[in-house]
């Protein structure tokens, strides 16, 4: 039995079929996503001073996969024209151009950016034993141009069997270069530009220390809806990766010789999908990234 | 802004309606250059101290937690207004069936009411 309204309009919604699920499946996404970024606000409304923490994700790559996932909205609605005015061959190359530009995406976040954050330490230092360590937190500084204080040292943790060695006094950390140079007012905002901990190692003592975490989702609540929020947007572009796949591989040649607009309107619903995903994307880069 | 018609089934339409696909690209193209533009400006923008900016301008004393709040109603409105180009032209919102814009009009008040019931539970008198 041939689905009807694959191609011609149903009478009554004056669209084709998938044209109307795809806009009901993606009003449920925003509310998925809008679930998400309200608990962002609320979390982020509601951190102490100091709690929130600013500049620890790397600005100029997620610039470029910014840039990535708007060069593969261009290009997948390319796809889509070029269906339209019968360039099979175009069509394909837009299509293998937007599927490189996802997986490129999802490679950059899984092997340079995730990881990256399991290996940098932080530790939270406790209230009282903050002026102990002022010449790293710079907070009478801090204070006196009314900026939040600092309240954890980061870097890379030397000494990884002080997490579970009850008889380790102090955990080595070699510091990021912010904390050798407090007071500068240049150190006052996050940089552009991502460098790495310095050499210089700084001993801290476990009792001043409240918690010590990797930037994993369990550091903060930042981090936890920076990974919830970044892992499920990945998912989203693992998925729309996968449905291009299939459209780009020879059994879809076959739909477009039987009749070239139902391959075109296939690719226009997954493709209204994968704005939505670069549309979300528009949102987190600066939620997460910049502020 | 309209849309390309469906297709047509006569060959010489079809040659004049390909003309019109061909002028959509060229839009399409214009488009994903602004949204790079706005993405790097949107970089930039975040690193300038809009709070300082203003006591400058307005000769208004602006607090640093102000300031920052400044910075992300910039980047809010920066991020917003790329949304709503991703949405009108390549998501083709800009000439769409009524139908999908009354779906979308109920989307956006649920998702409303959804980011009012978070702001509800911050005003919660019990574990506060």
């Amino acid at each position: 039995m041939e689905i009807p309204y694959t191609i011609s309009t149903r009478p009554d919604t004056g669209l084709w079929n998938a044209k109307i699920g795809i806009w009901l499946f993606l009003a449920s996404e925003v509310m998925l996503f809008g679930g998400l970024f309200s608990a962002y606000v609320f979390l982020r409304l509601d951190a102490r001073p100091g709690e929130w923490p600013h500049g620890l994700l790397n600005v100029p790559i997620g610039t470029m996969n910014t840039a990535i996932l708007i060069l593969s909205s261009v290009t997948v609605v390319l796809a889509w024209a070029a269906l339209k005015m019968r360039r099979y061959r175009a069509y394909w190359w837009y299509m293998l151009a937007t599927i490189s530009c996802g997986l490129i995406f999802l490679f950059v976040k899984l092997y340079f950016e995730w990881p990256q954050k399991f290996e940098h330490f932080g530790a939270f230092i406790k209230p009282e034993a903050r002026e102990k360590y002022e010449q790293y937190l710079g907070n009478h500084h801090r204070e006196s141009k009314g900026f939040e204080p600092r309240i954890e040292i980061t870097g890379h943790l030397e000494n990884h069997e002080a997490l579970h060695d009850p008889n380790a006094k102090e955990y080595e950390i070699a510091v990021d270069p912010v904390f050798l140079d407090p007071n500068n007012p240049v150190n006052d905002r996050p940089h552009f530009l991502f460098v790495p901990p310095t050499d210089h190692v700084v001993k801290i003592e476990k009792e001043d220390v409240d918690r010590i975490d990797s930037f994993g989702p369990w550091h903060s609540a930042y981090f936890a809806s920076y990974f919830t929020i970044t892992g499920l947007h990945g998912a989203h572009v693992l998925g729309g990766v996968l449905v291009f796949l299939y459209m780009w591989l020879p059994v879809s040649k076959k739909v477009y010789q039987r009749n070239p607009e139902h391959l075109a309107n296939r690719v226009e619903v997954s493709g209204l999908f994968w704005h939505f995903v670069d549309l979300v994307w528009i949102f987190v880069f600066p939620l997460f990234y910049l502020l | 802004m309209n849309n390309p018609p469906d297709i047509a089934q006569d060959p010489a339409e079809h040659e004049e309606y390909a003309h019109g696909v061909h002028q959509h690209v060229s839009r399409y193209l214009m488009v994903g250059g602004l949204l790079l533009f706005f993405t790097l400006l949107t970089v930039a923008l975040s690193y300038v101290d809009f709070g300082g900016f203003f006591s400058w301008l307005f000769h208004i004393h602006v607090s640093p937690d102000g300031g920052r709040k400044l910075n992300i109603t910039v980047a809010i409105l920066v991020a917003a207004f790329k949304a709503s180009l991703v949405g009108l032209i390549f998501m083709h919102l800009a000439a769409e069936k009524r139908l999908i814009y009354r779906v979308l009009v109920f989307t956006g008040l649920f998702v409303l009411a959804l980011f009012w019931l978070t702001y509800f539970a911050w005003y919660d008198p019990i574990t506060r």
